[in-house]
């Protein structure tokens, strides 16, 4: 069996006194696509901004394994967070040219080698014409494929994906699912995928969690995920009965 | 704390002068420093004056960057160093318009300088009193050019401010 990268167990988030999410134990592993589905509120993003290492969990432990040890939010450096790295389902963009924002990660690490990588993924997320544009310029698309060219220059051992097609048209979603399935075959890159699409999830995933109300219903490899469910919500959801 | 700063930004000069007046009068706290119709007290006035307007904007543009983008910078690998920088450098034309404003209403400011500074000849006489006192003189030309003088000085000050934001550079 190949490495685990996280390793979640007995996780509690709150907010507000509001329990939003409950996770007995779910594992991540090296190289995998697993694909983080669930209904509006369900605690998606919640579990993403913890496996970034963004925000404590209330109770239990998010464990991250950097290759050499294991850490947590609270031990965890900076070079070991620099692993991870997370597109936000709404991102936002410096108020600077295309090419500054791409430039970011690599600044902050102090990079010198930086204009051509910049360049070169650009060029892979069909954005080159525009490196000088101002973000402001952009259409919701090219948008949002600066938000991925951003944390794929950085070359992260984990890509932390939140709904990166949600609002796109077919095009870009074509687009940004080929770079998403490019760069897991690749680089091997560890990819948390999550969508609200089933269709997606079909497309990309090696292994599929179902979420609901803050509770994992179901994680399994994806083909059994999709034909052969072991939980009477997660056929519910798959067949679109599900009642948000 | 806010409302302290947002009350400093509406502080109105002569009430800033007459406090420091007390402040530094025979009589006051500070009595002993002998500042009063000094530079110093004008200083203690004018700073008093600036303070809150440059704190108040720059609070303000600072606020107004989206509170979503400081977790973005930290998960593309910012310490929170350079997040904070990051999000400095977002509002910076808030920045700058603090200092131009804070600029702006201490140069052109008569009474605070006035009350506290007395409009000594040769000591605490600056442009704006000097056009004051002219006018009351009936020397109308002399006070318009004074006036024409201080204009360009704070055109050139802002000019100056402007390039030197555009010329600067990015460094996180
Ligand atoms: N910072 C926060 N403060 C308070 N409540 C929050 C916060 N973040 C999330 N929540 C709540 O936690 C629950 C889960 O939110 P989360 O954003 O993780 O859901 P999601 O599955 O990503 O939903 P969506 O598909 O709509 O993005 C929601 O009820 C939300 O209101
Ligand atoms: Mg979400």
């Amino acid at each position: 069996m190949s490495e685990t990268v996280y390793e979640v167990r007995d996780v509690q988030q709150t907010y507000g006194g509001r329990t939003v999410l409950r996770i007995p134990h779910l594992e991540v592993r090296q190289g995998e696509v697993l694909s983080v589905l669930g209904p509006s509120g369900a605690g998606k993003s919640t579990l993403l901004r913890l496996l970034a290492l963004l925000e404590a969990p209330a109770r239990g432990q998010v464990r991250f394994h950097t290759g050499a040890r294991w850490v947590t939010h609270d031990t965890a450096a900076v070079d070991d967070r620099r692993q991870i790295t997370m597109v936000f389902q709404r991102p936002v963009l410096l108020s600077r040219s295309v090419q500054a924002n791409v430039r970011y990660g690599l600044r902050v690490r102090g990079e010198r080698d930086a204009h051509a990588r910049v360049e070169a993924v650009l060029r892979r997320v069909s954005l080159d014409r525009l490196a000088q544009a101002h973000v402001r310029t952009l259409s919701g698309g090219e948008a949002q494929r600066v938000a991925l060219a951003r944390a794929l220059v950085l070359e992260p051992r984990v890509l932390l994906l939140d709904e990166p097609t949600a609002n796109l048209d077919p095009a870009n979603v074509g687009l940004i699912e080929t770079l998403i399935r490019e760069q897991h075959a690749q680089s091997g890159t560890t990819i948390v995928l999550v969508t609200h699409s089933i269709f997606q999830a079909r497309r990309l995933a090696t292994r599929v969690a179902l979420l609901i109300d803050g509770e994992l219903v179901e994680v399994a490899p994806a083909p059994r995920f999709f034909d052969a469910p072991q939980d009477a919500r997660t056929e519910a959801f798959l067949s679109g009965e599900f009642v948000f | 704390m806010l409302a302290l700063i947002y009350t400093g930004m509406g502080l109105p000069p002569v009430v800033a002068g007459l406090f420091v007046y007390v402040l530094f009068s025979r009589a006051g706290p500070f009595g002993s420093l002998g500042w009063l119709f000094s530079m110093r007290a004008m200083i203690v006035a004018q700073t008093m004056l600036a303070t809150p307007l440059i704190a108040g904007i720059t609070m303000g543009s600072i606020t107004s960057v989206d509170p979503d983008l400081r977790p973005q910078m930290h998960a593309l690998g910012a310490t929170p160093w350079q997040a904070v920088s990051t999000i400095a450098l977002e509002a910076r034309f808030g920045i700058l318009l603090s200092v131009i404003a804070g600029f702006g209403a201490i140069i052109s400011e008569v009474g605070a300088v006035m009350l506290v500074g007395g409009n000594i000849e040769g000591r605490t006489r600056v442009l704006t009193t000097a056009i004051v006192l002219e006018t009351r003189r009936g020397h109308f030309a002399l006070a318009l050019a004074l006036g024409v003088i201080l204009l360009g000085l704070s055109f050139v000050t802002n000019s100056i401010i402007m390039l030197g934001q555009g010329r600067g550079r990015w460094r996180p």
